[in-house]
């Protein structure tokens, strides 16, 4: 009976996990496979570098990233911009106000991302992995646990999720979209496809765009998922073969002490 | 309610795999004994000190990120290396930066500053060390082994550029600059020391000339510290 | 060290025994590391181990964090994104404090439902359970405050609604709630008094476990049989029990690596499934979330208080007798810590003369019902209010209440239980056979 004490207290955390983030009026959000997705999934540089480009063309005129510094922009594992590079693009994008100047100056490496330019407009550092695109089925939690939490692809189905109509409300304009939980947003549609033109010659279509600021933003979110993937993969690794060890070290000390089954 | 997985492994244990093992193609009885339990010994220390030594591994494997990670931590490291514009500094003028928590001050200094620095015979020098981290430890303090060359400047040619840490060797004060002090360099307002124009030590109490922190021209007007 | 004869500590050489006459400090390890422990134990006991381990990674990982994390509410939130992406290591470490809180909410529970079954809170081990529970309401409060640190909005809402549980206590409500906040709401205040606390109270755990494994080594251990360890003489004993070590350190430390894989597992490639997206939206008093849900170890107990609501019959005729002292909300904060002061009176409410609820046949159902309950209610914790949720929380929490006060008594007096082994030794032998010839 323990045993199956043991089993239902899993499911019950299973359960529980997606329960506590089941929502009621939930938008349509279509899985996407990521390149960073599983146990060995990793950030795909290009798209990343193609997401930063969206971000600056696109993003940067309303929304924030106040806690990404423009260093980690040649971070391994990130876009891995060269050193000038970032230099230049902080220098030519970005302006900071200095405290100790008392007055603004060209962003350098080691500032942040400016926050967001607008009140209404949230800082988007943190949006992939404050969003959930998966819930439930009824409060279980086994599609987060098959799907990932859905953060990247919530932003994905949101900016591929406009409808074309509007309304107004209280002076407002609100936009249709099949992701917003609710199915009004007050962001006009970001992206229509084409906005940007790519150096790779990537298409610009507006599925590959969303996808590429999606990847962009889990990195903003989570810049340190490689090696998180990579330390918890070791230590999965050495974890298994010392408790190997420690099995037949068990077995062997408590052998003398258990006589032959007696049937 | 059988107290489970002990129970059904232990038929196939370790043990039944090794009597099978030291059981394979042996006839005499007494070898075999005593063969399989010298085997048998053996292997289990080897099983008990590979146990202890993962063991051990893990733990250390455990211990080492909670020492490192008081380390410097990035945004910290980032600051370790800056740069500086200089193109608004004009001869005969200066520029105080802080880097490293400590100012440093960067001076573009005239022919006549110059000039006096090299009229200074060594003898006057009270520390004769040039303490540039950018060149040789141990090299003379003469006027060369002070400043910083720009580029496309000769080797072994005079600077007018002379970057210093801006903290007196006495006790730490930030000394004044613009041609303050008896020497016309520096003049720390603590204890009294004065520094010529190439930042060395003259007069007072501080032991040691301004160090030259690792620096170098990265373009015409960019210096990077650190 | 009173209880189960066995062999003591003896020191032999001279600076032995220097030391063992001023502090005897060698013989109190041995004592408890050698403690002759029945040796029919099963997989079940190994939960202890895991939680010691548990208690020592959440006070590591969270002093080591606290040398990098802001207690003020304009960067609390920014000095966590800092322990994120520049602390080296910072993000494992993070997340191995944040998840780690999760394990041991795992292990305690498993660690309780242990002890409900085979009876561990039953005389002489009243001390160890009432104990036992007042480590896991400091757990409770340790976690609720740590939750709070990282001021992300479920931070700040969770502790805004909990706060207001206090509210709801009569008259002396509103300045108690004032006290424990510091202000008339959640703010820099009370993020720097939890932040205190929740740096004092694991030691205060450490030193309550300490008092635990004190109170059942001298009791001796229960086991699968409820059967006690023969007591008459050491050589009877032996055939009882073996020392702790080595052999159920290394049986606890492989189930203990088994766990970690699992562990490290969620860690590195699902760190963040088990909390919940908001909080890693900064702290704002000005937007509620639109469903604040505690943490999962909280949602048993959550629903037990959502449950209690005005049209509920008990609490109606509650407030009546009161005369409306007791309204609805302050019967679900009753409710709530009712709901563990119940677990905590098991002993008395127990009447069984069989210890062990493996001989205990209608006891087994009624068991596998309150386990099945509990996962209910930790489900419903997290569903809306409305029907058919409502219903089951309902049903469910008054199961809770229902098994603690009117089965575990009844069940004593009806039951039937079946005769346990007459000794440890004979259940051992029961399931593994006589002990070899001392061949190895």
């Amino acid at each position: 009976m323990m045993k199956k004490l043991g089993i239902a207290t899993v499911t019950a955390l299973t359960l529980s996990a997606g329960g506590a983030l089941a929502a009621g009026g939930e938008g349509h959000i279509h899985d996407v496979d990521f390149s960073f997705e599983g146990p060995f999934g990793k950030f795909d540089q290009n798209q990343l570098q193609r997401g930063l480009q969206i971000y600056t063309e696109v993003c940067a005129a309303c929304h924030g990233l106040q806690y990404v510094p423009f260093r980690t922009l040649g971070d391994e594992g990130g876009p891995h911009l060269p050193e000038d590079q970032v230099r230049a693009y902080a220098e030519q994008n970005f302006e900071t106000f200095d405290n100790e100047l008392d007055d603004t100056r060209p962003a350098k490496p080691a500032d942040h991302f400016p926050g967001s330019n607008i009140a209404e407009a949230p800082d988007l550092s943190l949006m992939a992995k404050a969003r959930a695109g998966f819930h439930g089925p009824y409060g279980t939690g086994i599609n987060q646990l098959v799907k990932g939490m859905g953060g990247p692809e919530y932003i994905a189905s949101l900016l591929t999720g406009y409808t074309g109509e509007t309304k107004e409300e209280a002076g407002t304009t609100f936009y249709e979209n099949t992701a917003f939980p609710g199915g009004w947003i007050a962001m006009a549609p970001p992206l229509a496809g084409e906005d940007v033109e790519f150096a790779d010659g990537h298409s610009n279509e507006l599925h590959h765009e969303a996808e590429d600021i999606s990847a962009f933003l889990m990195w903003t979110a989570e810049p340190k998922m490689m090696a998180r993937k990579q330390a918890g993969l070791s230590g999965v690794i050495f974890l298994t073969v010392l408790t190997v060890l420690l099995y037949l070290t068990n077995k062997r000390i408590w052998a003398p002490i258990k006589g032959k089954k007696s049937h | 309610m059988k107290p489970s997985l002990n129970n059904d492994l232990d038929g196939c244990g370790f043990r039944a795999l090794l009597s099978y093992g030291a059981g394979l193609g042996l006839e005499n009885g007494e070898y075999l004994v005593s063969h399989a339990e010298d085997h048998e010994g053996t292997r289990r220390d080897f099983l008990y000190y590979a146990t202890a030594g993962a063991g051990a591994v893990a733990t250390g494997a455990a211990v080492w990120p909670l020492v490192n990670q008081m380390n410097p931590s990035a945004d910290v490291q980032a600051l370790s290396s800056i740069r500086v514009d200089v193109s608004d500094v004009a001869p005969g003028t200066q520029l105080t930066v802080k880097w490293l928590g400590k100012p440093v001050f960067i001076r573009r200094r005239t022919p006549e500053e110059i000039e006096a620095a090299n009229a200074v015979s060594m003898d006057d020098l009270p520390d004769p060390d040039a303490r540039n981290a950018n060149i040789d430890a141990g090299s003379p303090a003469v006027d060369i082994n002070r400043g910083l060359l720009p580029p496309g400047a000769e080797e072994g040619t005079d600077s007018e550029w002379l970057v210093m840490m801006g903290v007196c060797t006495h006790l730490g004060c930030v000394p004044l600059g613009d041609g303050a002090g008896e020497f016309g360099g520096w003049f720390c307002p603590c204890h009294g020391s004065h520094y010529d124009t190439a930042g060395r030590i003259r007069k007072g109490p501080a032991p040691q000339n301004l160090p030259v922190p690792p620096a170098a021209f990265v373009d015409a007007t960019t210096i990077k510290l650190g | 060290m009173s209880g189960i004869p066995h062999d003591h500590y003896e020191p032999k050489t001279g600076a032995e025994k220097w030391l063992h006459s001023r502090l005897p400090i060698v013989g109190l390890l041995y004592d408890t590391l050698m403690i002759p422990t029945p040796k029919n134990l099963n997989w079940m006991w190994i939960w202890g181990i895991i939680l010691t381990f548990c208690l020592a990674m959440q006070i590591v990982t969270g002093i080591v964090l606290v040398m990098h994390y802001t207690p003020h509410v304009d960067i609390a939130f920014a000095s966590i994104e800092h322990i994120m992406r520049n602390v080296n290591g910072g993000h494992m470490i993070r997340y191995l404090h944040m998840n780690g809180a999760s394990l041991f909410f795992f292990a305690v529970y498993i660690h309780i439902f242990r002890g409900l079954y085979y009876g561990s809170y039953k005389a002489p081990r009243e001390i160890t359970w009432i104990v036992g529970m007042l480590i896991y309401l400091m757990m409770m409060g340790t976690a609720f405050m740590g939750y709070v640190l990282p001021w992300g909005q479920m931070s700040f809402w969770g502790a805004t609604v909990i706060t207001g549980l206090f509210g709801a206590i009569p008259f002396i409500g509103e300045p108690i709630q004032t006290w424990l906040l510091g202000g008339p709401a959640v703010d820099n205040a009370t993020l720097n008094r939890f932040f205190s606390l929740h740096y004092l109270l694991p030691f205060v755990i450490a030193a309550l476990v300490a008092v635990h494994i004190w109170a059942f080594h001298s009791t001796g251990n229960n086991n699968p049989t409820g059967v006690e360890v023969r007591r008459g003489s050491k050589a009877e004993a032996e055939k009882d029990t073996l020392p702790f070590w080595p052999y159920f350190v290394m049986k606890d430390l492989f189930a203990l690596g088994l766990i970690l894989v699992i562990f490290f597992a969620v860690v590195g490639f699902m760190p963040n499934y088990l909390g919940h997206p908001d909080n890693y939206i900064e702290a704002n008093a000005l937007a509620t979330p639109a469903h604040i849900v505690p943490e999962w170890y909280f949602l048993p107990f959550y629903a037990i208080l959502r449950a209690f609501t005005a049209d509920v019959w008990v609490v109606q005729l509650t407030s009546w007798i009161t005369g409306g002292i007791v309204d609805a909300k302050f019967f679900g904060v009753l409710a709530m810590f009712g709901a563990i002061a119940v677990m905590a009176l098991a002993p008395w409410l127990d009447t069984s003369r069989v210890r062990s609820g493996r001989y205990r046949p209608m006891f087994k159902w009624w068991f596998a019902i309150l386990v099945v309950d509990f996962i209910v209610l930790m489900w419903v914790g997290a569903r809306p209010t409305d029907f058919p949720y409502d219903w089951i929380s309902l049903i469910a929490s008054a199961y809770w209440f229902a098994y603690f006060l009117v089965i575990l008594p009844l069940l004593g007096v009806i039951e039937k239980p079946m005769t346990p082994p007459e000794t440890i030794e004979a259940d051992f032998e029961a399931h593994y056979g006589k002990a070899d010839t001392p061949a190895e």
